[in-house]
């Protein structure tokens, strides 16, 4: 099923959560939505819910406006972040609610129940547990019950909010990989909220990039890594630096030295620099290029990280080193950035 | 580390570990405290009540519990337990509901309210009846013209007990049901369920145990209470005096057999309360842990 949300603004008590979001999710995706606590990211999936309704904007499943449906017509699956769990019913009974509860024909019989309740288990690999109560299980068989049960309802829409975030870091990778499987098996549409960026860029079709109520940026896993259209994107995904530069007639400068890269299109002010701390050319002789000091040096797992006095203002930079490089030895280090962008100052 | 010298050290329970736990003649001096505070208080009443019941055989004793007033004074009990303690679940659920699971205007005010007869002496309340609806009262004229008998009746032994019993089942419930939280109804509700299928299957089963304890607390009340009752009972034996009531009356009269039979069933009720409660907690205990999510 296809989602379109169109111009939704979304407040909490006059407090704005969203400001204005537009997303088309399309049918059979996996999206993650990504950004940091207070992002909004939640309020949107709560929103395709159902279990919040958009102060402005509407929001489409297919062709059908469902703004203003209960969550119950919109007949999505929700995983809760704690898996909200039937405490006082067995694993089978907690998967066949859904089945249970609906009326006249619609409802199966409770056999039919039952069979679908060890199918799905079957389907997220807890066959034989069917008479286990919630508490009895761990962690991570609780996330697997809880799409199960979300799953036999055959939702419009899979919606998981933070659906790994109680979990350890071992279990969380293990399911990361299951989930993908358990989608491209049943092609349901699907979107996850998660502050986690190695998993949005891992499991997701498509990232959606929030921060303060707004959608920054929406793409693949590369686009977003490799072409990140924001400051807060860069610094947001993956490892970044940033130098304050200034722009004159296409050249980039940093105080009172250009530093050998060109950016003909961006207009003359005051600009950020971002580019990855791994992805810089060393050299030697300084003809164009950004120099500093090593103010500081930590050994990584595989590399080590310099951080960089330079110009004459305090101004901090880093970059990474292979190991061993001999730069790292030395007091002064010069180089250039391989890719990086240009953010104007506003 | 498996040296069985230090594990020797372990203590029993994980919650007691060796710092905090006192010596042996502390442990017991506290023990012999609270056992000889409850035995002084609790036990040795009891045994008294029982004994004074029985002074005088097992003859006396059911001849005094089957006299006409007696009877009467029970079957009130009892009606008052039956209509009090119904309205009570239904209005503690009502407000744990509004209280824990939304947000609105006036709900600080609404919770201090629900404390305030543990916070009013019982006599106060039944005096507020009095000065309602007496006769020289607020809506007395009103009652009187259209031929409604509150005070001195049965309605408003009613009234009065179920005000002094209301906060039971609220209080037991507004804390279970606020660290529940909503997540388990949004679930419910995500799954196709309406209003009152998931309350029926998701909202009761989670507050069961609590609502049981509060309805047990609440029901020994209904039927013990004796301040607020006694103002505007009227004492009119045979018609209007329950139990507690009646054990005064009784006991004023110096017929302590009596007195003391009707009050070993008050007794005995509140054993049975006991029993209850912990035959529950024995039984259940796991699942009631595991609901209360502890």
């Amino acid at each position: 099923m296809e989602v379109r949300i169109t111009n939704v603004r979304k407040e909490f008590e006059r407090f704005p959560a969203l400001h204005d979001v537009s997303l088309d999710i399309k049918s059979g995706e996996l999206i993650a939505l990504l950004g940091p606590s207070g992002s909004g990211k939640t309020t949107l999936l709560r929103l395709i819910a159902g279990l919040e309704q958009p102060t402005k904007g509407a929001i489409f499943f297919g062709e059908e406006d469902a703004s203003h449906k209960s969550i119950q017509e919109r007949n999505v699956g929700f995983v809760f972040q704690h898996y909200a769990l039937f405490r006082h019913m067995t694993v089978a009974d907690n998967i066949g609610f859904g089945l249970k509860v609906r009326h006249g024909a619609a409802r199966p019989s409770a056999k039919e129940i039952r069979r679908r309740a060890s199918e799905l288990l079957d389907l997220v690999q807890l066959s034989g547990l069917e008479k286990r109560y919630p508490a009895q299980l761990s962690g991570g068989q609780r996330q697997r019950v809880a799409l199960a049960r979300a799953m036999a309802i055959e939702p419009r829409v899979l919606l998981l909010d933070e659906p790994f975030g109680a979990l350890d870091a071992q279990v969380r990778r293990e399911l990361r990989r299951w989930l993908r499987d358990i989608h491209d098996a049943t092609g349901h549409t699907t979107v996850f909220v998660t502050h986690d960026q190695e998993e949005a860029l891992e499991l997701a079709d498509r990232v959606v990039v929030m921060s303060q109520g707004r959608i920054e940026q929406v793409g693949s896993a590369d686009e977003i890594y490799d072409t990140p259209n924001s400051p807060f994107v860069y610094s947001f995904i993956g490892e970044s630096s940033s130098v304050p530069v200034k722009v004159e007639d296409g050249e980039v400068w940093i105080a009172d030295r250009p530093i050998g890269l060109s950016a003909p299109h961006v207009p003359n002010g005051e600009a950020v620099l971002f580019f990855r701390p791994h992805d810089i050319e060393l050299l030697d002789s300084c003809n164009g290029c950004i120099a500093g000091t090593v103010a500081a040096s930590r050994r990584l797992s595989g590399t080590r990280r310099v951080e960089l006095e330079i110009g004459g203002e305090r101004q901090r930079v880093e970059i990474e080193l292979p190991v061993d490089h001999p730069a790292a030895q030395k007091s002064r280090v010069a180089f250039r950035p391989g890719r990086w962008k240009l953010f104007p100052v506003a | 580390m498996a040296d069985p010298e230090i594990k020797s050290y372990e203590p029993y329970h994980e919650s007691l570990s060796a710092a905090v736990t006192e010596s042996r003649p502390v442990r017991a001096a506290l023990m012999i405290v609270a056992f000889a505070f409850l035995g002084v208080f609790l036990l040795l009443p009891l045994i008294v009540v029982f004994n004074e019941a029985f002074a005088k055989g097992i003859g006396t004793y059911t001849e005094a519990l089957a006299s006409p007033d007696t009877r009467s004074a029970i079957r009130l009990t009892l009606l008052v337990a039956a209509i009090s303690v119904p309205l009570n679940i239904v209005f503690g659920i009502s407000a744990a509901w509004a209280i824990a699971k939304f947000e609105f205007t006036g709900k600080a005010f609404l919770t201090t309210l629900i404390d305030l007869p543990f916070s009013v002496s019982p006599v106060i309340s039944g005096l507020v009846y009095v000065l309602l609806f007496g006769a020289q009262g607020l809506l007395g004229a009103w009652l009187k013209a259209h031929g409604i008998v509150i005070l001195f009746a049965v309605p408003g032994i009613v009234l009065a007990t179920i005000f002094v019993t209301f906060p039971f089942v609220a209080r037991e419930l507004i804390p279970l049901m606020q660290e529940q939280g909503n997540g388990d109804e949004e679930a419910a509700l995500s799954l196709g369920a309406n209003g009152s299928q998931t309350f029926w299957y998701v909202t009761l089963p989670n507050v069961k145990w609590g609502l049981l304890y509060g309805v047990l607390l609440c029901n020994a009340r209904a039927m013990g209470e004796f301040g607020a009752v006694s103002v505007v009972s009227g004492h009119i034996r045979g018609l209007t005096n329950t139990m507690p009531l009646h054990v005064e009356i009784l006991y004023n009269e110096y017929n302590a057999v009596a007195a003391f039979a009707v009050a070993s069933l008050l007794a005995g009720l509140a054993l049975v309360t006991l029993v209850l409660k912990t035959l529950l907690e024995m039984r259940y205990g796991a699942e009631i842990a595991a609901v209360r999510g502890h």
